[in-house]
């Protein structure tokens, strides 16, 4: 144990203390505190987009510039896997 | 307390997975460690948008009932989901080629054959 | 790789088509049931791995071209960044074709109901669309992989030695 390794466990011990900071005060399991924008998708989805499936309503509509991006970079995946398994000549 | 054990699931996934990433010396290992962050990262979503008794967001068939979970963080899981698989799909890729350049997956011995 | 036994190969060739219709249906009832375009699409790679691992490499490729994959891919995209655009005359990826009749344009009861195939309008043109990618994409991730294993293991720098 030297060497960077020393830093490493340091800057965990530090992080875990942190993180369980955060999950002592975090909300309570099952009551969120802040619902407005999800009940307006939940109250809205079928009278103003006629869609029964209110993720679906939100991945491709409401929100579907994330998706483009998604799409994006699944295809820069691809492509890159690609070009590094290309033969090479 | 007992009721947030979810969260504190969460916790330990995370902690586990920084733990993997920080000290493990097989390089697959570390890639398995990302996962394991990723999907503390996706129950972490979920957890935070459920709501006690709720049932899924989505009207077909749906019967009776009386509140549903939040669909935001569930959009957001299903973006995080595909982006995971997809450097997943790029770490494995890079971990083999290193594997042919080096002959080797420990990173201590690729960091000294460097070159 | 060599492929697999007879047994694995016939029980395969009988229940990778179910795989594949169940994808399907999982694609283009993504806006009625939990399911979508991303789920759908992972669950027809499924039946490609399933092929793949069960046949080997070399009969595979030589029902299917790999090249056919890439161009579903980039067809999905395409078709994606089209849906969006055609909406253009409100926003980007603007819903134009809900509540207006004609395709994917009848209105749904509030509430609880059964479902209307035919509602909704591009959430269901989106869902085929990435649906269509992600089979492209994650088939050909698959593919290069397999393709990749085999170069590595020949090119090794200790020549791994391979299992037959």
């Amino acid at each position: 144990m030297k060497g960077p390794r020393v830093i490493f466990l340091i800057f965990f011990v530090i992080f875990v203390g942190i993180l369980c900071q955060g999950l002592y005060n975090i909300h309570p399991y099952g009551e969120p505190r802040v619902s407005a924008m999800d009940d307006y998708f939940i109250n809205n989805a079928q009278s103003e987009r006629a869609a029964n499936n209110v993720v679906t309503s939100i991945v491709f509509d409401y929100r579907g510039f994330d998706t483009l991006g998604e799409a994006a970079v699944l295809f820069t995946a691809v492509m890159s896997v690609a070009a590094l398994f290309r033969k090479e000549e | 307390m007992i009721n947030n054990i979810p969260m504190l699931t969460v916790g330990a996934l995370f902690v586990i997975g920084l733990y993997g990433v920080l000290f493990k010396r097989n390089i697959i290992k570390i890639a398995i460690a990302v996962s394991i962050i990723e999907s503390s990262t996706n129950l972490f979503l979920i957890v935070l948008g459920y709501r006690t008794g709720g049932s899924i967001p989505v009207y077909t068939l749906a019967g009776e009932f009386k509140k549903m979970v939040l669909p935001t963080p569930q959009a957001l899981t299903l973006t995080a989901i595909v982006i995971g698989l997809a450097t997943t799909a790029l770490l494995l890729t890079l971990i083999m080629l290193l594997y042919k350049h080096y002959g080797t997956l420990d990173v201590h011995e690729i960091r000294r054959l460097r070159g | 790789m060599r492929p697999l036994s007879i047994v694995v190969r016939t029980i395969c060739n009988i229940f990778a088509w179910f795989v594949a219709i169940f994808g399907a249906y999982v694609i283009l009832h993504g806006h009625l049931t939990p399911g979508g375009g991303f789920q759908g699409g992972a669950i027809v790679a499924t039946f490609i791995a399933l092929l793949l691992v069960a046949h080997g490499g070399k009969s595979f490729l030589g029902w299917v071209k790999k090249e056919i994959f890439s161009s579903f891919e980039g067809a999905g995209l395409v078709a994606f960044v089209c849906v969006g655009f055609l909406g253009l005359s409100t926003t980007f990826l603007y819903n134009f074709l809900a509540l207006k009749g004609g395709l994917f344009g009848s209105a749904v009861p509030i509430g609880p109901n059964a479902g209307v195939l035919n509602s909704s309008g591009t959430i269901a043109l989106a869902n085929i669309a990435v649906g269509l990618e992600v089979v492209g994409g994650l088939s050909a991730i698959l593919i290069f992989m397999f393709l990749g294993m085999r170069y590595v293991s020949e090119g090794g720098k200790e020549g791994v030695k391979d299992d037959k």
